[in-house]
């Protein structure tokens, strides 16, 4: 049996989510469940959508001719490294078309333990870029945030740093909660260790999701809480961004 | 060579009317950035805010500042006119239509009842003499197609299947080649003509040499008339242009004679920008110009393109959007022997829209390709990021097929500069077809038995295969009569309103192209996708037939109910999920280019007037409201009255995975079968190209290459996001709103002059969003 990928849906035009403009799949399944999460529809690993990873790349690769020397494909989620094995298969068949390949990830399934180690060092060999959201440095805020702590996902950029592979960090600024200056220079100290990081994004929460909330029935708890300002945006780039110098 | 040609590589050109040839001995190619680039002169800001003013006080007075009621328009009726008496010397291009800024003239050869009307619309009567003398002394075109119509074609023009044809105004898409003015002067171009007149036949007068002879004459004429227009302004064009300056001014006066004696549908400039860059650069070199006053130039020359006006009545400017002219004006394109012929002018009049605002005129095209200078790419999309007022156009796709001189003609159709005319013939709504296809020839909105009695379908359910075979023969149908009634048309339309300014300025033995059109695309194939792919049940209904009669009582004409249409297909219900067209999917694509290749082989067989080339387009202007009103409700979900989507767009709603598997659906249609164009817009918010200026220019970049390396014709760019479009429409009053130009299909609007339905229609449409 091929194997089959849990398929949210997909965007054939993404020029925010990597380098250049790419094409967006968006895969079910996801261990965190972020207060501010635009995309809650995409958590559960429901089976409504199976594609296989060639169904998948036939579309994809009709737009090859947009992306130039530098787009590509991004797998994005969900978290699509909780479907780590159909990830790989689909990534290593996009790496052989050529493609650049890019995975959003918040790389909260990231373990050093097997089967799963294994698994991701070989799913980084067909890897060019990660985009990993560090939703908080703080482990209990983080936890407060998301459900869990922030360990593996930390520890995973660690590892990504220790093999050199190219990561975009991206900071998801919520007012009130991720833009404490104490945390942001926090995060940007813990980003001055890592050698591979190449890019540092910060990404005003917006209201766009709510509605998928209220029409998924949950609740939405950070109601009244408005987008960043403009200045404190900026502030948050400011910061983060020494972590570079 | 002539003194004028000073410092001009000589060629093919010296001896004989060969503009091209020209250009390509000439031109110097600009790789570099818009560093160069100058800011508006304290002239080009005092003129164009005085010029603000009146188009502000024009809007004020319900879209009209002026209209003339006692002069017809011709190339020299008028002494000269400026923009303002006491800034005339700032003009440094001159010419009105009238003698007034945005007065709008009176062109009765079109009809002189849509005239009178225009004027009437906004409260100015045309002297009753004018009455007689075009309706009792010389005929109009508008009657002269009356006269000939056939009960038939009067028919379903009334019920709207064949929709906006030029019967009742100048049919417009001709593009004189007004660099020829320039380059040679007008003596010159008269001495051709009257050795063309010398040998026009061999002495035997058929109906074809009689004819030619005749608008020989007329050519000539008009073109001594250009002198006389020239010499009011203080001009003496009888010789080449000597400086950049005259240049500019000698081919506006070309274009202006057009103007003042057509008001064609679209009234195209053509492609003028690389072959004025030639002046300028020669002036450049001698210190005879600097490139501020350069810039100033090309500034004051679209200035004065952004106030071309022509009568209209309201129901056209609901028909067309806004108040458009289609003052088409080309720039880049790359030349057959491999180099762009991108030059500094190019940014130039792209750089009107940063120096003097967005516009929506002229119709600024870039004749694009991926191997066009980067930096020239990355150039146009900034504007187009800023302004929204950027038309791109695949020159890979026309260039082998119209070579590296074509102009626009219309919003987006190419001809050959010089070569071509082209016989505009509006279009064949074949969402009604569809729809008559099922009713046996009865119009769902008025009953009538307009197309052929064939049987309709009675089924509960439709039958892909039954419905396609009687649509074939629909189509059929429509397609004979739309020919033929656009023969009818042409024939009148040279006879009574011909385009004597324009056609003096092309090759007297001239190749013609006989432009159809398609209304209604994408309805008709995702209809025809769900008929395929999911269960369609019909809903049927009667439909009442109202005539008005006399009451012979009263003597008042009154509607009537004279009959009743039994059982018509009103409304469908769709069981299952069906592909549509705009999502890269073949199921429904290959529909699409099974529609397109369908229709244009029908529209083949039959004879053409003045053995002109028939071409197709699917391009629809905005007319797709006015045009979804007289259609009934489709297969597809949509309803009655609703608007058509526009062009080869795919449907509102339909397209569910984002912008390039949309663009993708579009790329496919083959472009050899719609040499008339097919144009495609959309709105894509800035979000969605990035985080800043520079990401935004270089991604929307990116998606043209893409989409034009699929071998796509056009796109249409609008950036930005659903949130302006209401504000704007909730505020038009607001500053930043008087000149906010948005792209619908093939040309560019003031959002501000659209109707509040037109408005609605343009937010409804799909903002491609990055989530």
């Amino acid at each position: 049996m091929e194997l089959k990928g849990a398929v949210h849906s997909v965007e054939s035009f993404g020029s925010v989510d990597g380098p250049g403009i790419r094409y967006i799949i968006f895969l079910k399944g996801c261990n965190l469940r972020c207060k501010f999460c635009h995309n809650p529809d995409t958590w559960k690993l429901t089976q409504d959508n199976m594609q296989t990873a060639d169904e998948l790349l036939e579309k994809a690769l009709r737009c090859k001719a947009y992306w130039g020397k530098n787009g590509g494909i991004t797998v994005s989620g969900g978290d699509p490294l909780v479907q780590i094995d159909f990830l790989s298969e689909l990534l290593k068949k996009a790496k052989k078309e050529g493609v650049n390949t890019c995975i959003d990830t918040a790389a909260e399934p990231f373990t050093r333990q097997e089967p799963f180690f294994s698994k991701f060092k070989e799913l980084m060999e067909y890897t060019d870029l990660l985009l990993v959201d560090i939703k908080h440095i703080d482990p209990q805020e983080h936890k407060k945030l998301t459900g869990k702590t922030n360990e593996n996902i930390l520890d995973c950029l660690k590892y990504l740093s220790d093999i050199d592979k190219p990561v975009w960090i991206r900071q998801v600024l919520v007012p009130g909660i991720t833009d404490n200056e104490e945390y942001l220079r926090k995060t940007r100290d813990f980003i001055s260790t890592l050698k591979n990081v190449k890019k540092i994004e910060v990404l005003p929460y917006h209201t766009l999701g709510i509605f998928k909330w209220e029409q998924l029935g949950i609740p939405y708890s950070l109601e009244g809480v408005s987008p960043p300002t403009h200045e404190s945006v900026e502030n948050a780039k400011k910061i983060l961004n020494e972590a570079l110098k | 060579m002539k003194t004028q040609w000073q410092g001009f590589e000589s060629g093919l050109w010296t001896d004989e009317v060969n503009v091209r040839d020209f250009i390509q001995h000439n031109y110097t190619e600009y790789r570099g950035d818009e560093s160069f680039l100058s800011g508006p002169t304290e002239a080009t800001n005092k003129l164009w805010g005085k010029l603000s003013e009146l188009q502000k006080e024009e809007r004020a007075k319900g879209g009209v500042l002026e209209c003339e009621t006692e002069v017809v328009s011709d190339i020299d009726a008028y002494g000269p006119g400026y923009i303002d008496e006491s800034l005339k010397d700032l003009e440094k291009v001159v010419g009105l239509q009238t003698d007034k800024p945005l007065k709008r003239a009176f062109m009765p050869f079109g009809g002189i009842k849509m005239a009178q009307q225009a004027a009437a619309m906004y409260g100015y009567e045309i002297n009753p003499r004018f009455d007689e003398i075009f309706n009792k002394y010389h005929k109009t075109h508008n009657q002269a197609v009356f006269d000939a119509y056939t009960p038939e074609m009067k028919q379903v023009r009334h019920n709207k299947i064949l929709t906006g044809l030029p019967d009742t105004y100048g049919r417009g898409r001709i593009v004189g080649d007004y660099r020829r003015v320039a380059l040679y002067g007008i003596d010159y171009l008269i001495a051709q003509k009257q050795d063309d007149l010398a040998n026009c036949g061999d002495g035997t007068m058929t109906d074809n040499v009689i004819r030619l002879r005749e608008e020989l004459a007329e050519q000539i004429k008009a073109l001594k008339k250009m002198k006389v227009m020239a010499k009011s302004y203080g001009y003496d064009i009888s010789q080449p242009a000597q400086t950049a300056k005259e240049a500019v001014q000698w081919l506006y006066f070309g274009y202006l004679a057009a103007i003042k004696t057509q008001n064609g549908a679209a009234m195209s400039v053509g492609r003028v920008s690389t072959f004025l860059d030639i002046y300028i650069e020669r002036d450049l070199k001698n210190g005879v110009i600097t490139e501020e006053e350069a810039q100033e130039l090309i500034d004051h020359f679209v200035m004065k393109l952004r106030m071309v006006k022509f009568a209209r009545i309201k129901s056209y400017n609901e028909l067309f959007s806004g108040d458009p002219v289609w003052a088409t004006l080309e720039v880049a394109g790359m030349g057959q022997d491999g180099r762009s012929m991108v030059t500094k002018n190019d940014f130039r009049f792209l750089h009107t829209l940063e120096n003097m605002g967005p516009s929506p005129e002229p119709n600024l095209t870039v004749l694009y390709c991926s191997s066009l200078p980067q930096d020239f790419k990355e150039y146009a999309t900034k504007v187009s990021v800023r302004t929204s007022s950027i038309q791109y156009e695949n020159d890979d796709v026309m260039r082998p097929v119209w070579g590296d001189d074509y102009s626009i003609c219309c919003c987006v159709s190419a001809t050959q500069t010089g070569k071509e005319m082209q016989f505009f013939g509006a279009r064949a709504n074949l969402a009604k077809c569809l729809l008559y296809a099922m009713n046996g020839g009865k119009d769902v909105k008025t009953g009538e038995q307009c197309g052929p009695a064939y049987a309709p379908i009675t089924s509960e359910y439709l039958d892909y295969d039954e419905l396609m075979a009687k649509y074939d023969k629909m189509m059929d149908w429509l397609a004979g009569l739309y020919v033929n009634t656009l023969n009818l048309i042409q024939y009148m339309h040279d006879k009574y309103y011909y385009e004597a300014a324009e056609m003096a300025l092309i090759d007297t033995d001239v190749r013609r192209t006989f432009a159809t059109g398609i209304a209604g695309f994408s309805h008709v194939v995702d209809s025809l996708s769900a008929v395929k792919y999911a269960k369609v049940k019909v809903i049927r209904g009667d439909v009442e037939v109202k005539k008005k009669v006399k009451n012979p009582e009263t003597g008042e004409m009154e509607v009537k109910v004279v009959d009743v249409a039994k059982d018509m297909a009103l409304d469908f219900e769709v069981e299952g999920d069906f592909p549509r067209y705009g999502n890269d999917d073949d199921r429904a694509d290959d529909i699409a280019v099974w529609l397109l290749k369908t229709f244009l082989k029908k529209i083949k067989k039959h004879h053409t007037y003045r053995d002109s080339e028939p071409t197709t387009s699917i391009l629809t202007i905005t007319s797709n409201v006015v045009y979804g009103k007289a259609t009934g409700s489709l297969p597809d979900g949509r309803k009655a009255g609703e608007p058509l989507s526009p062009g080869a767009n795919p449907s509102y709603g339909a397209e569910k995975n984002g912008l390039i598997a949309s663009l993708n659906s579009v790329a496919k249609l083959p472009y050899e079968y719609a040499l008339d164009g097919i144009s495609n817009t959309q709105t894509i918010s800035p979000e969605a190209l990035g985080h800043n200026e520079s990401e935004q220019k270089k991604t929307l970049a990116g998606v043209i290459d893409g989409y034009f390396n699929k071998g796509a014709h056009h796109i249409n760019v609008n950036v930005f996001g659903t949130e302006k479009l209401l504000d704007a429409q909730a505020h038009p009053e607001k500053p930043e709103y008087a000149n906010f130009t948005i792209r619908v299909s093939g040309y560019a609007v003031k959002f501000i002059d659209l109707t509040t339905e037109q408005q609605n229609d343009v937010i409804s449409r799909t903002c491609h969003k990055a989530m």
